[in-house]
């Protein structure tokens, strides 16, 4: 009787997807029957988590290492100031359960790593990407090609989207579309240009649209097409990507994961310099690697600006008798680019954390 | 051969435009791109793939006409 009122009550939840010829039932039933991984309970993870709990997905598994911050709630509006300081897959698990109580709901406060993304991806039928980082991008793809499971792909840039399917019906991987990992460097993530908080909300809306498309079996899904949006002037493109198969026989060659490997470059021993330490060092050339409208400034006279892409180009205008202290805005972009001094033969280079404004602060203290 | 040539991401910051009409020389994708790498030396530091009339193509592909797009990958999330 009890089981009875209880889904009773859930198909009552269910009714305006019922009453649409093209799920009906049968297709409310396929989704309370699938079981989706959300990597990432970010910018993008956030909006697929919140519709995909809200439509039924039986099982939603969520991965995620990173704890909630302040500036994470401009766009990550599954959490509230309630939830700062939480591990987001914890967090992000316990408001869907208030959103969805009828749906099992997983949470694995942990990193998704070479060791454990496979097993993990076994345990479901498809696997949402949004994450906000290269290596991961490229370790989603080559566990889900080894899995065969199909990847949800969403990915975004200021006021720019991307949207698509991967590994699904003989359709064209990740690798397919971009072979190679993108050089360090190269590309900066949210947390150092910005983004307006709604484009996520965009993208990862689509996500969770694409993912109830593919669990439906409707005909016209992303797969194939990588979907171009951009949200300042509200054009949408989709641009088409071809399979090709030796993109896949490469990470099926790998007993391992490939992409372990191919992150290698990344590990490069990097010396980090914090707050507390600064005071330590003499003779410092300080080098800001930010672009050069990014603010605050740091006036002083033995500051120079070179922004990341161009230290290679610039690398004689450093002094390698000084010590060298790199920053940015946040501390990750120095970090790579204290990595590109070392491969250029610079020893006493430091990464320093956490970006400017705690290096604002030690100087402050330093100077009084 | 004049192309309609349009711009994503990190790229338009580059080229300063989203889109614009160029005259260009060479019959290939690898042809264009070293074209383009001549009138924007920064693109050479940059990943991107190139789609030609909404499809990503090969460097070895002949430029037809049509609309050429530059695609660099997103990483944010």
């Amino acid at each position: 009787m009890k089981y009875k009122y209880v889904k009773q009550k859930s198909m009552n939840r269910y009714s305006r997807h019922i009453i649409l010829t093209e799920v009906g039932q049968e297709g409310q039933n396929k989704l309370l029957q699938a079981k989706v991984l959300v990597v990432g309970a970010g910018g993008l993870g956030c909006p697929v988590l919140q519709y995909l709990a809200a439509a039924g997905i039986g099982t939603l598994g969520i991965i995620d290492y990173d704890s909630v911050e302040e500036s994470n709630l401009q766009r990550q509006v599954l959490f509230g100031t309630s939830s700062l300081g939480k591990n987001k897959a914890v967090a992000a698990r316990e408001r869907l359960q208030d959103l969805n109580s009828t749906i099992t709901i997983e949470d694995f406060p942990e990193q998704l790593t070479h060791k454990n993304a496979t097993q993990l991806f076994e345990q479901y039928d498809f696997i949402v990407d949004g994450t906000d980082n290269f290596s991961t991008r490229y370790l989603i793809n080559d566990a889900a090609v080894l899995t065969n499971k199909p990847i949800v792909y969403g990915a975004i840039y200021k006021f720019e989207g991307q949207v698509s399917i991967f590994n699904y019906n003989n359709g064209p991987s990740y690798r397919c579309l971009f072979p190679i990992p993108p050089k360090d460097g190269s590309i900066t993530n949210c947390s150092e240009v910005g983004v307006l908080g709604v484009l996520p909300g965009i993208i990862g809306t689509m996500m969770a649209n694409e993912v109830i498309k593919m669990i439906l079996g409707f005909e016209h899904v992303l797969s194939g097409k990588l979907l171009c949006y951009n949200s300042k002037t509200a054009a949408l493109s989709t641009i088409k990507i071809n399979r090709k198969q030796e993109e896949f026989e490469k990470v099926l060659a790998q007993p391992d994961l490939l992409s372990a490997y191919s992150n290698e470059s990344c590990s490069v021993n990097v010396e980090e310099i914090s707050e507390e330490n600064l005071a330590v060092l003499t003779n410092i050339q300080f080098i800001d690697v930010r672009e050069l409208h990014e603010q605050p400034k740091l006036q002083l006279h033995n500051c120079i600006r070179i922004p990341l892409n161009m230290i290679k180009e610039n690398i004689y205008q450093i002094n390698s008798n000084k010590t060298i202290v790199l920053f940015c805005q946040s501390g990750i972009r120095s970090k790579k680019a204290v990595a590109l001094l070392m491969q250029n033969g610079f020893k006493k280079s430091y990464s320093f954390k956490g970006g400017i404004l705690p290096l604002l602060n030690a100087l402050k203290t330093k100077t009084t | 051969m004049l192309l309609n040539i349009k711009y994503f991401g990190l790229i338009a910051e580059l080229t300063q435009c989203s889109e614009e009409s160029l005259e260009i020389s060479g019959a290939t994708i690898r042809e264009l791109r070293a074209f383009l790498f001549e009138k924007y030396p920064e693109l050479k530091n940059k990943d991107f793939q190139i789609a030609q009339n909404r499809e990503i193509v090969s460097e070895e592909s002949r430029i037809s006409s049509g609309e050429i797009a530059l695609l660099p990958p997103f990483s944010g999330g």
